[in-house]
C-alpha cells in the first residue's frame, strides 16, 4: 500500500477541498465528550479524541429512518437519507466495527440501506491513543489493514497517509501539492517509535481466546443472575456498541391520509419485549438471560462463525453502562478475576 | 447459513410484493384461512418454495409479521395461510376482505428437507396452530405419494371446534395410504367420534415403526415439544431425523434485525426447522 506524508497544517485545506462534493463527518466536541457530526468549520475537527458517544454506525444506519414511502400505489423504496459522505477521524477499532457489520448485512441477503450508505461514504481513518478504557490490542483491532480509503497516522508534526483505495487516491489528486511523496529515514523512525509507544500505552488487556469456552462452561453460573439483578435494561450498551445491529420496524401513517412510511429504528436485545412472541411467550424474560444473549453474541457466537469476537475493544460499554456491566467486568467475572468489591458495588448502587 | 433462498426479483429484499386475498374464512373462532395470489402473474406462477418455509405479510399502517406457508408447492399459483388473531398485524388482516391487497415477501427460512425424506416413513405430529406449517408437508407428501413410504398424521387440539382444518383431515381419514389419528383434550360437544386425551396418547395407535427409516416432524405450542420428543426418542427415531419448526420473534426474515438470534444461528435463515440434535446443542431453542 502506498504511504505518503501530509504536513499538519495542510490537513484543514485538504478537508476543505474534499468536502466540496460531500458532507464531511468528523469528531467534534460535545460537552466533555465527542460526537461525529457534519462539519463545515474545519478548525472544530478534533484530532485527539478517544471514542465518540455513539459509534459511526449512526451515520450508516441512523437511529430511525424511513425504508419505504407507502401510498395507495404501494411501497416505494426510500433512500433519501443516504447522501455522498466522507467520514474523517474514524479510529481502527471503529473501522473494524464496520467490517463486522458488513458481514452481518451481507449474510444471505444484501441490506440495501446499509450497503448503499457504505458505498456512498468514503472512510478516512485516523490513528488514536488509548485511554484507560480502550483494549483494542486485546481484540487485535488497534491496527487496520483494510476497510479505508485513506488512513492518517498522527505523528505530531505530520501525518503518514496510507492510500487504501483508488477513490482515496482520487481525493489526494484533488490537490497533490499538499502531500509529500518522499519519506525520510527520520520519518520512518518516528513512525516506528510511535508504534512501539502506542502498543505500550494500552492500560489493560483481557484474554479473549479463552472466553468462548468460559461462556459455555459458566452458562449456568450464578454470576449471570447477579449481573441480571443489577442491569437496568436501559439498552445503552447496545446503542453505543459499534457492532450491535438489531433493529425494529413499524409503520407510521400520516395524519388523516392513507400515506405513510415504514420506519426502521434501533432496538436492543437487553430490552424486555425484544424476544416476546404472540401469546405473551417470552424466551428471555429474565434480564440475566438477555445479558447472556448479548455477551454470548459478542464473545462466543460471532467467533464460531467468523473466527473473531464481535467486540472491537472500543471501551464504549465501559464508559457508558450506569451500573458497570461491560465487556471488562463480565470478561473478568468469567475469568474469576473480578474483585469482591465489584460484586458488592454492583448489587448496591449506581456507579456513574 | 442458508444462502440459496433469493427474494423475488427485487434488489430490495424488504420490499413487499402486492398480493390479493382470493379467499378468506374462519377455521376456528380465532384462526382465519387466507388464500392469496401474487398480483404479478409471472411472479405468481414462477414463485417456488419448500414446505415449512414462511413469508412476511404486511398490511399498510399495521406492519409486517411472519407466517408459515400452509399450501404446498405442488399446487402452484395460490398461497395459503392460517392466521391466529394476536395483535396489530393479525387484527388488521382479520378485517380484510376478499379482493383486498396485502404485502408479501419470501419465501424465507430453510424449510423441511423433503429430498432427504424420500423413500422414508413420515410421522407428522401437530398441536393446535402447528398445523399451519405441517399441512404444507402433509399435502406435499400426499401429492408426491410414490416418493414416500408410510405417512402418518397425529393431530391434537384442545376442543373439536379448535381443530384447524378439521373437515380436511376428516376427509383424509378415508385415504388408505395415510394413517390419520385425531385427538382432542376434551369434547365439549358430545359428538366427537375420535380420540380424547393429549396428542402423545396417539403414539400407542401407531403400527410398528421402522425407526431408522423414519422422519418425524413436530409443530405445536412450546410445551408440546418436550412430551412428544420423549415419545419419539423412545421409539428410537434418530435425533437428527426428528424435525421441529420453532417460533421466534422475527422482524425482518432475512438475517438482519437480530430478533430471532439464538447463539450463533438466526432462526429466520438457519431455521425455523431444526432437528432435535440441533436443539440439544443450542441451549435456548426450546
Ligand atoms: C416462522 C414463523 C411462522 C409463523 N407462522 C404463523 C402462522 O402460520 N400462523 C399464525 O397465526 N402465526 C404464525 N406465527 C406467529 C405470528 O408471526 C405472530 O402471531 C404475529 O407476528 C403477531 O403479529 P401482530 O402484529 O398481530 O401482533 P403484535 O401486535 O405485534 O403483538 C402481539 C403479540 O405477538 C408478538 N409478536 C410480535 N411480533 C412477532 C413476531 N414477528 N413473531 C412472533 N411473535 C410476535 C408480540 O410480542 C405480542 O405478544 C409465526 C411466527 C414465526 C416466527
Ligand atoms: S448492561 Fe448496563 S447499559 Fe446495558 S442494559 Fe444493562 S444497565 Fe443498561
Ligand atoms: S462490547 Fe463494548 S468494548 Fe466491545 S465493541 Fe461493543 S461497546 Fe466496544
Ligand atoms: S428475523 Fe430478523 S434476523 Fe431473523
Amino acid at each position: 500500500m502506498r504511504i505518503i506524508k501530509l504536513k499538519k497544517d495542510n490537513l484543514s485545506p485538504f478537508l476543505e477541498i474534499i468536502s466540496v462534493e460531500a458532507d464531511l463527518w468528523a469528531p467534534v466536541q460535545k460537552g466533555d465528550k465527542h460526537v461525529f457530526k457534519v462539519v463545515d468549520d474545519f478548525s472544530k475537527v478534533e484530532l485527539n479524541t478517544t471514542r465518540t458517544i455513539l459509534p459511526p454506525r449512526k451515520i450508516f444506519l441512523p437511529p430511525t429512518f424511513s425504508m419505504f414511502n407507502i401510498s395507495e400505489k404501494g411501497y416505494k423504496e426510500d433512500l433519501s437519507h443516504i447522501k455522498k459522505r466522507i467520514l474523517f477521524g474514524i479510529h481502527p477499532c471503529d473501522i473494524h466495527g464496520l467490517l463486522i457489520l458488513d458481514n452481518l448485512f451481507k449474510q444471505a441477503y444484501l441490506d440495501p440501506y446499509y450497503l448503499e450508505a457504505r458505498k456512498n461514504t468514503l472512510i478516512l481513518g485516523l490513528s488514536c491513543w488509548p485511554d484507560e478504557y480502550c483494549f483494542a490490542k486485546s481484540t487485535n483491532t488497534h491496527i487496520i489493514e483494510e476497510g479505508f480509503d485513506l488512513f492518517f497516522t498522527d505523528l505530531k508534526d505530520f501525518f503518514l497517509v496510507w492510500i487504501g483505495s483508488s477513490q482515496g487516491d482520487d481525493l489526494i489528486r484533488l490537490k497533490p501539492e499538499l502531500f509529500d511523496e518522499n519519506l525520510t529515514d527520520k520519518d520512518i523512525q518516528t513512525y516506528i517509535n510511535w508504534h512501539t509507544e502506542r502498543d505500550k500505552a494500552y492500560k489493560w488487556s483481557i484474554n479473549f481466546t479463552v472466553l468462548p469456552d468460559l461462556i459455555e462452561l459458566k452458562y449456568m453460573d450464578p454470576l449471570w443472575e447477579k449481573l441480571g439483578n443489577s442491569c437496568l435494561a436501559c439498552g445503552s450498551c447496545t446503542n453505543v456498541c459499534p457492532t450491535c445491529n438489531c433493529y425494529n420496524i413499524m409503520d407510521k401513517q400520516f395524519l388523516g391520509g392513507k400515506d405513510g412510511k415504514m420506519i426502521r429504528h434501533w432496538d436492543a436485545c437487553t430490552l424486555e419485549e425484544y424476544s416476546e412472541v404472540a401469546g405473551g411467550e417470552n424466551f428471555r424474560k429474565k434480564r440475566s438471560d438477555r445479558l447472556k444473549l448479548w455477551y454470548t453474541h459478542k464473545l462466543q457466537a460471532y467467533i464460531s462463525k467468523y473466527g473473531k469476537p464481535s467486540c472491537v475493544g472500543c471501551g464504549r460499554c465501559i464508559a457508558t453502562c450506569p451500573v458497570d456491566i461491560n465487556v471488562r467486568t463480565v470478561g473478568k467475572a468469567l475469568l474469576g478475576e473480578e474483585e469482591d468489591a465489584f460484586w458488592v458495588r454492583l448489587n448496591m448502587e449506581v456507579t456513574k | 447459513m442458508n444462502g440459496e433462498n433469493k427474494h423475488l426479483t427485487h434488489d430490495n429484499p424488504f420490499l413487499p410484493e402486492p398480493a390479493r386475498i382470493v379467499r378468506t374464512y374462519y377455521l376456528t373462532e380465532d384462526v382465519k384461512f387466507f388464500q392469496v395470489r401474487i398480483v404479478d402473474m409471472e411472479k405468481a406462477h414462477s414463485f417456488n418454495y419448500r414446505p415449512g418455509q414462511f413469508a412476511m405479510i404486511s398490511v399498510v399502517g399495521a406492519g409486517e409479521a411472519p407466517f408459515s406457508i400452509s399450501s404446498t408447492p405442488s399446487r402452484p399459483g395460490l398461497l395459503e395461510f392460517c392466521i391466529r388473531k394476536a395483535g396489530a398485524v393479525t387484527n388488521a388482516l382479520f378485517r380484510m376482505k376478499e379482493n383486498d391487497l396485502i404485502g408479501f415477501r419470501g419465501p424465507y427460512g430453510n424449510g423441511v428437507p423433503v429430498e432427504k425424506m424420500k423413500d422414508k416413513d413420515i410421522i407428522i405430529v401437530v398441536g393446535g396452530l402447528g398445523a399451519a406449517p405441517l399441512r404444507s408437508v402433509l399435502l406435499y407428501s400426499l401429492d408426491n405419494r410414490d416418493q414416500f413410504r408410510r405417512i402418518s398424521l397425529l393431530h391434537g387440539a384442545k376442543k373439536p371446534a379448535e381443530m384447524i382444518f378439521r373437515e380436511e383431515f376428516f376427509a383424509l381419514k378415508q385415504r388408505e395410504d395415510l394413517e390419520c389419528h385425531l385427538v382432542v383434550d376434551e369434547d365439549d360437544t358430545g359428538t366427537w367420534t375420535e380420540n380424547i386425551g393429549v396428542v402423545t396418547t396417539l403414539f400407542s395407535l401407531l403400527k410398528e415403526i421402522d425407526p431408522v427409516n423414519t422422519y418425524a416432524l413436530v409443530c405445536g405450542p412450546p410445551i408440546m415439544y418436550k412430551f412428544v420428543i420423549k415419545e419419539l426418542v423412545k421409539l428410537n427415531i434418530p435425533k437428527d431425523q426428528i424435525l421441529m419448526t420453532l417460533e421466534r420473534r422475527m422482524k425482518c426474515g432475512v438475517g438482519k434485525c437480530g430478533h430471532c438470534a439464538i447463539d450463533y444461528i438466526y432462526t429466520c435463515l438457519d431455521g425455523p426447522v431444526f432437528t432435535y440434535w440441533d436443539v440439544i446443542h443450542m441451549r435456548e431453542l426450546i
